[in-house]
């Protein structure tokens, strides 16, 4: 699933950037110091809520487990199907597995799926949006050519050839194939950027002394355009979670431990719709929504620290 | 403009060979023997059936024969319409098996994608000039496009089923009914029909209303708007010419879009049991059956491809640059 992601101001479906040179043209040479974004950020209560939501569920899936007594989220602790109560903060599952201990731990696989997934698509799309960009040409048509292959083919439906017929199921690897499928539209973004800064002067400059591609490219282009990178990596980080919460609700997620998708699939599985427990289907889907959402919504937050255009308004 | 379509032509016919060269190279080229799994699972003990059942699937993938061969074989077969067998309601043939669900899955994707992008754009275009309207409309957005399609279906499922009970909680039609031409069948499979397409729907909805906010905002900003208000011309003016050109990037999100909306129609059908290919897909995983899998890849795909072409065609209508040629550097 390529994730096109809510299009924040800085980043226009991709075509409108090499079109219009919208408003993301505006928003890659961040002019301002780094003190003055400093000072922008913490007065932008947009980023300061997303970051304050994704650090403290941050917290609780790193430390979460830590604190909790049982190390096994699926170990069968307490009465069946309870509500929540003081004991059982999110009541438990149909075979009295603790639902609070489970949230924790798929907190954590959520956060690293996003991760690896959205690490690796972001590595992937400014290698070739670099490289497309900066080269032009026929280097540039190749590259451009597999961008719009992979684009267009669904990528859940590879997915979930793959990863029924690879049977190896763990966070690693499906963060490994949704990052190596989720990575074209950001790729083409990066290509338009980099297609706007490759005739100015400083690049020129560079290309005249001598430097090779690669050096110019890290040395020249990408520092200019790193708050516009990091926003990209923010954005593919949360479609990660969202593909992966997917797969798993499909059946086809880690087959140990326990993840917020597939807490939704045991939950679906075992009817807890029909027999009303709220309790088991209600917290998973809020924990990615919620950590989803703070991702989109502080990235608004950096675009507008970054973008002195969009602060006003 | 046929620069153009040549160019897009050329890349879906290579996607599609892509996706197909994909779907050979998968059961072939993965670790493990796909065939020893199959009859490992069907758990089938006398020796003489493992030996007819590895016959028959060395026969139906072609095993024994060298790869290339094995390769045009596939697409030969693939062109006449021919993927093969159902292991999961044998012997149906796999297309047949596709064709009988595939109703389902457009008569709630077409609308889905086709209104949450009109209705959308329009409330993010009023958005963009109501204060009021913009502090809702954005959080909402936000909330709504973060969720996961088949959570928002859980979530409409328990309040309108199971607690207030005004719509059916699974299935495509009522058991005890026969798909049909009758108007009766009609109703009830419409009834059958409004959560998974809410689902869908609402989550789609913010993305675009999001979308088309920021463009508009953008556009109200930009020097030809200014040049227009300093000559006096009327905000209604300024604003037809701003949704035009936000517009645009609007329909290209589309068709960047399509996969994204296939794979939310997939699990929301799976919540609610709807008997589409997300179901068929599901059976297939659980009952092995890689043949319906891998037929059901090719449908989606090939899906995609004319969707994508249409948003192509429309293109051509809404922008006139497309026309003259002045994108033609675009692909």
């Amino acid at each position: 699933m390529s994730t096109l992601p809510p299009q924040p101001s800085g980043t226009p479906a991709p075509d409108a950037v090499a079109e219009t040179a919208g408003p993301s043209a505006a928003a890659a040479p961040p002019l301002t110091p780094g003190r003055e974004s400093l000072h922008y950020a913490v007065r932008n209560p947009k980023l300061l809520i997303g970051l304050a939501i994704v650090l403290v569920l941050l917290f609780a899936g790193v430390l979460g487990p830590l604190i909790l007594d049982s190390s096994d989220p699926n170990a069968y602790v307490g009465p069946q199907a309870a509500a929540p109560d003081g004991k059982y903060w999110l009541g438990t599952t149909t075979f009295g597995q603790d639902i609070y201990t489970q949230f924790v731990y798929g907190l954590r696989s959520t956060f690293l799926v996003g991760v690896i997934g959205g690490g690796i698509a972001a590595i992937v799309a400014m290698l070739v949006g670099f490289l497309a960009g900066y080269r032009g040409g026929i280097v540039d048509e190749i590259l451009n050519m597999l961008t719009n292959i992979v684009l267009v083919i669904p990528s859940l439906a590879v997915l979930l050839i793959v990863n029924a017929y690879l049977g190896v199921r763990s966070v690693g690897v499906q963060g490994l194939f949704i990052g190596l499928t989720s990575w074209p539209w950001a790729a083409r973004a990066i290509r338009a950027q980099t297609f706007s800064l490759r005739s100015r002067e400083f690049v020129d400059l560079a290309r005249l002394s001598g430097s090779r591609t690669w050096r110019i490219i890290f040395r020249e282009i990408a520092p200019n355009m790193s708050s516009y990178l990091f926003m990209t990596f923010i954005l593919l980080f949360g479609g990660s979670i969202l593909i992966a919460s997917s797969l798993d609700f499909i059946g086809l997620g880690p087959t140990e431990g326990v993840s917020l998708g597939l807490m939704l699939q045991s939950a679906q599985q075992w009817s807890a719709l029909q027999l009303g427990m709220w309790w088991w289907f209600v917290p998973p889907g809020i924990g990615i929504t919620a950590v989803v959402g703070a991702l989109y919504v502080a990235n608004v937050g950096l675009d507008e620290v970054f973008n002195p255009k969009l602060r006003e308004s | 403009m046929l620069r153009y379509f040549a160019r897009k032509l050329l890349v879906y016919a290579l996607t599609f060979v892509v996706a197909v060269t994909v779907n050979w190279m998968i059961p072939r080229f993965m670790p493990g023997d796909p065939v020893s799994a199959m009859i490992s699972r069907a758990r089938v003990s006398q020796p003489e059936a493992v030996d007819a059942m590895r016959a028959y699937y060395n026969n139906l993938f072609g095993f024994d024969q060298p790869m290339w061969q094995q390769y045009l074989h596939f697409w030969a077969s693939l062109m006449h319409g021919d993927f093969g067998l159902s292991i999961w309601v044998f012997p149906k043939p796999v297309s047949e098996v596709i064709l009988d669900a595939l109703p389902y899955t457009l008569a709630l994707m077409i609308p889905a994608i086709l209104l949450s992008w009109f209705v959308g754009n329009w409330l993010g275009a009023l958005a963009a000039r109501r204060k009021i309207l913009d502090n809702t409309v954005l959080p909402a957005g936000y909330v709504l496009t973060a969720m996961p399609y088949m959570w928002i279906a859980v979530i409409l499922a328990w309040l309108f089923s199971a607690k207030a009970g005004w719509f059916p909680i699974s299935g495509g039609y009522s058991l005890d009914i026969q798909p049909s031409m009758s108007v009766d069948f009609f109703l009830d499979a419409l009834h059958h029909w409004v959560l998974p397409f809410l689902s869908l729907f609402l989550v789609a909805l913010g993305g675009w209303a999001i979308g088309m906010r920021n463009m508009i905002i953008y556009e109200l900003e930009s020097d030809y708007s200014s040049y227009l208000a300093a000559l006096g011309a009327p905000h209604r003016l300024i604003r037809r010419y701003a949704f035009r050109n936000a517009v645009l990037p609007q329909i290209t999100g589309l068709a960047l879009q399509l996969g994204v909306l296939v794979a939310g129609a997939l699990v929301t059908e799976i919540v609610f049991n709807y008997p589409g290919l997300g179901n068929l897909i599901l059976a297939a995983i659980q009952n092995r059956d890689f043949f319906l899998l891998q037929g059901a890849f090719l449908f989606i795909v090939l899906g995609v491809l004319i969707a994508n072409f249409l948003i192509d065609l429309a293109y051509v209508v809404v922008d006139p640059r497309t026309r003259t040629g002045m994108a033609g550097g675009q692909s």
